[in-house]
């Protein structure tokens, strides 16, 4: 694996990146990956480093797999959620991160209901900040193990459909998503209600569509996103009943789809809503996939903004 | 006592077709037709010489909150940036909707205040939108306007009857256009950029209904209503039709919703958080060509300190609003430099405009009227040092910018109160 220069202290979005950069996080991440499958899988690249787990969000997938990456390089980790912070005694996020620096952590993972929040706190620390997803904004890591997964499944990334179905106004993971496919060169279509789903976002080099059995018809990759109730206003569509007669996956559409078509999805899954319970667990559904993946990509994450620069001996 | 022979400036004074190489005499605090007796003489050669401007939209912050502003560093403010008098809003604590406050801005304007300070009253209780405000004993009280600025009342029925109950006696409403359901809990504008950082859009269209709701409410009862700190292109529009229709509408603009678009929130610095919104290129736009053909007759900076530690948060929780009144008439300025306003109308739009508005006799350099006056260097560079700035806070988009042009002398009454180089 050839080597190249990472030179991002912090992760704030894909948007930040270069198609290099992604390529480079993905190859690194694809040395990890062995590690996870070793009978003893650790290794001591971040032995002495701390990590924090600052999730001012409540979260258990990211924050998990997060902490299980760090512990895989051999840092320390602290986990901090925002019932147990003083952040609900009215300490602001400055503060609080300035304490962490303090107390010499060399890496805050934060997830934020609040978008920008990362970027915030980067001008502030010289710790490593690594954008657990902020608000509606970015979730580069998911982006990232997204990738990877279409990835090691289709060999490639460029010239494929890639369809991102639901919730796409409200959803962080729609926008890592979308700056990265587009950076990798794939054709990225939107489809949903057109409510969630505005125009807007053709701006960004996306095709639009608000009917289902033309978002899926070509689809390579169909990835389904969760309808997220805290995050979205009453008046968006008319019912969870609705939206899944309109636009969920159900197994009649599913059978009109090219029969080599990945599922994905990020998680929670609502069964039933955006995805037929049956369909989550068939043999072209790679949600389980794309967890064991999110744990290589962001060892590779912690490992690369810690200053790691081989990628491939990384793993040794 | 209190005169002044400013010599051989440029004399722009609207309100009397003025616009001629003259001096301006001071008399005892007046404007007089010839020069007293061993009156000081400021020379204005080369300079620009105008009635003393007026800012018709601050936030003083007294009482209440007088961490971020008092009425003397306010006022000491508005005087840096050429202002001699200033139109609070009421939106302190307790509201001015009640003439107990009132008296007690008028009482330390008298104290500290350094320049002119006309309080506004609330429309309604507690600016709550939900039941009137004493109207008729603000107005006794010295209120020169009423508006629930920072709030807007939903109720059209409410609105309707204060807009009706004000013109009894003939108080003007002033009002700031949110229509809270559109808007929501929106930080910026909708569109392109909002969608692009992930921040919850305040969509145009949520300014334009309450614009269009006061047309047809000023219309129906032949009463003026002045719509505060335009943002959005489809407004301008509404605000054009309606005056050719001969309705008592009128506009105004911010040098902030001039100046920049929404894309300058991709830092997600909260300097550039401001309620309305700045918006897109095209709006920028729109509000230019209003401020050019007069459908935007007036300038007013929103001047809205807030603590530094309050904005150092994350953009979605930091306080709407930014200090402006010692950029705004640089940042007007420039608009005359670039030629998308002639210098008289820039005039107009902080003197005679809305002073004709709030009927105070200030405005001009009429013989006979009080003798505020501001001298602007068109030509004199500087660069904004908000650390250095007489405001309590520090909250301005612009620090660091250069710019062409400023006041130089800021004289109230015959008095100078900040002049370049000798402050007082």
């Amino acid at each position: 694996m050839k080597a190249m220069a990472w030179k991002h202290k912090d992760l704030l979005g894909i948007q930040e990146l270069t198609a290099g950069e992604i390529t480079h996080v993905l190859d690194t991440a694809a040395a990890f990956k062995e590690v996870g499958q070793r009978a003893v899988k650790k290794v001591p690249s971040l032995r002495g480093k701390t990590m924090v787990n600052l999730f001012i969000e409540p979260s258990t997938r990211t924050r998990t797999s997060f902490e299980l990456a760090a512990k895989r390089l051999s840092a320390d980790v602290i986990n901090i959620a925002t019932t147990a912070s003083s952040l609900v005694k009215g300490e602001t996020l400055k503060d609080t991160a300035l304490n962490l620096q303090a107390l010499n952590a060399d890496i805050i993972v934060i997830r934020h209901s609040a978008a920008g929040a990362p970027h915030f706190l980067s001008r502030l620390l010289k710790a490593s900040v690594i954008n657990a997803g902020d608000g509606a904004h970015e979730h580069p890591t998911q982006a990232l193990l997204d990738a990877f997964t279409i990835r090691e499944k289709k060999g490639r990334i460029a010239g494929l459909n890639v369809t991102i179905l639901g919730d796409i106004l409200y959803s962080r993971v729609a926008r890592s998503n979308i700056w990265l496919l587009t950076k990798l060169g794939a054709h990225v279509t939107l489809a949903g209600p057109s409510t969630l789903v505005p125009r807007v976002f053709e701006e960004f080099g996306c095709r639009v569509t608000h009917d289902i059995e033309d978002a899926i018809r070509d689809a390579d990759v169909i990835n389904l996103l969760r309808i997220q109730h805290e995050r979205q206003r009453q008046t968006m569509f008319p019912s969870i009943g609705e939206y899944a007669a309109m636009f969920g996956l159900n197994k009649e559409r599913f059978g009109r789809t090219k029969p080599d078509a990945m599922i994905m999805h990020p998680g929670p899954i609502n069964r039933g809503v955006e995805i037929d319970s049956e369909i989550a667990d068939c043999g072209r559904s790679v949600i389980l996939e794309q967890v064991t993946n999110g744990l290589a990509v962001r060892m590779a994450v912690l490992f690369l903004c810690s200053g790691g620069k081989i990628a491939a001996e990384g793993a040794e | 006592m209190n005169s002044l022979t400013i010599k051989n400036g440029r004399v722009i004074d609207p309100a009397n077709g003025v616009d001629a190489v003259r001096d301006v005499f001071v008399v005892d605090g007046k404007i007089a037709s010839a020069a007293a007796k061993g009156a000081e003489a400021i020379d204005a050669t080369g300079k620009i010489v105008t009635p003393g401007l007026i800012d018709m939209h601050v936030h003083l912050r007294e009482p209440g909150r007088s961490d971020k502003e008092t009425i003397e560093t306010g006022t000491r403010c508005a005087a840096r940036g050429g202002f001699t008098s200033v139109v609070c809003m009421p939106n302190t604590s307790p509201a001015a909707d009640n003439t107990g406050t009132i008296a007690f801005i008028k009482q330390r304007a008298a104290e500290a205040g350094c320049v002119n300070v006309f309080p506004t009253g609330a429309i309604t209780k507690e600016l709550k939108g939900e039941e009137l405000a004493p109207i008729g004993s603000l107005k006794k009280a010295g209120v020169v306007a009423i508006t629930d600025d920072g709030r807007c009342v939903q109720n059209n029925e409410l609105m309707r009857r204060a807009v009706e109950y004000s013109k009894m006696f003939d108080l003007p409403v002033l009002d700031h256009c949110q229509d809270y359901n559109l808007a929501a809990d929106g930080v910026m504008n909708e569109g392109h950029w909002s969608v692009a950082l992930g921040l919850r859009g305040w969509p145009a269209v949520g300014e334009d209904v309450i614009v269009a709701r006061n047309i047809l409410l000023a219309e129906q009862l032949d009463w003026h209503i002045h719509c505060q700190h335009i943002s959005s292109a489809r407004s301008v529009q509404l605000i054009r039709d309606a005056k050719k229709r001969g309705i008592k509408i009128s506009g105004e603009a911010c040098p902030h919703h001039f100046t920049l678009t929404d894309e300058c929130v991709k830092t997600y610095d909260a300097n550039f958080k401001m309620n309305p919104p700045v918006r897109t290129e095209r709006d920028r736009a729109a509000i230019l060509e209003g401020l050019a053909d007069g459908t935007l007759e007036i300038i007013a900076s929103d001047h809205a300190p807030h603590c530094t530690y309050e904005k150092e948060v994350e953009f979605d929780v930091a306080p709407f609003g930014i200090i402006g009144l010692e950029t705004e008439l640089a940042l007007a300025l420039e608009l005359v430099r670039k030629n998308a306003l002639d210098l008289p109308r820039l005039v107009e739009t902080f003197t005679i405009n809305p002073a004709r508005l709030l009927r105070l006799k200030k405005g001009t350099l009429s013989v006979g009227a009080d003798a505020d006056v501001t001298v602007i260097d068109a030509k004199r560079e500087w660069t904004y040092d908000v650390t250095a700035s007489a405001s309590k806070s520090r909250n301005s988009p612009f620090h660091g910018w250069n710019f062409s042009g400023r006041a130089v002398a800021t004289i109230v009454a015959g008095e100078i109160v900040w002049r370049e180089n000798g402050q007082r």
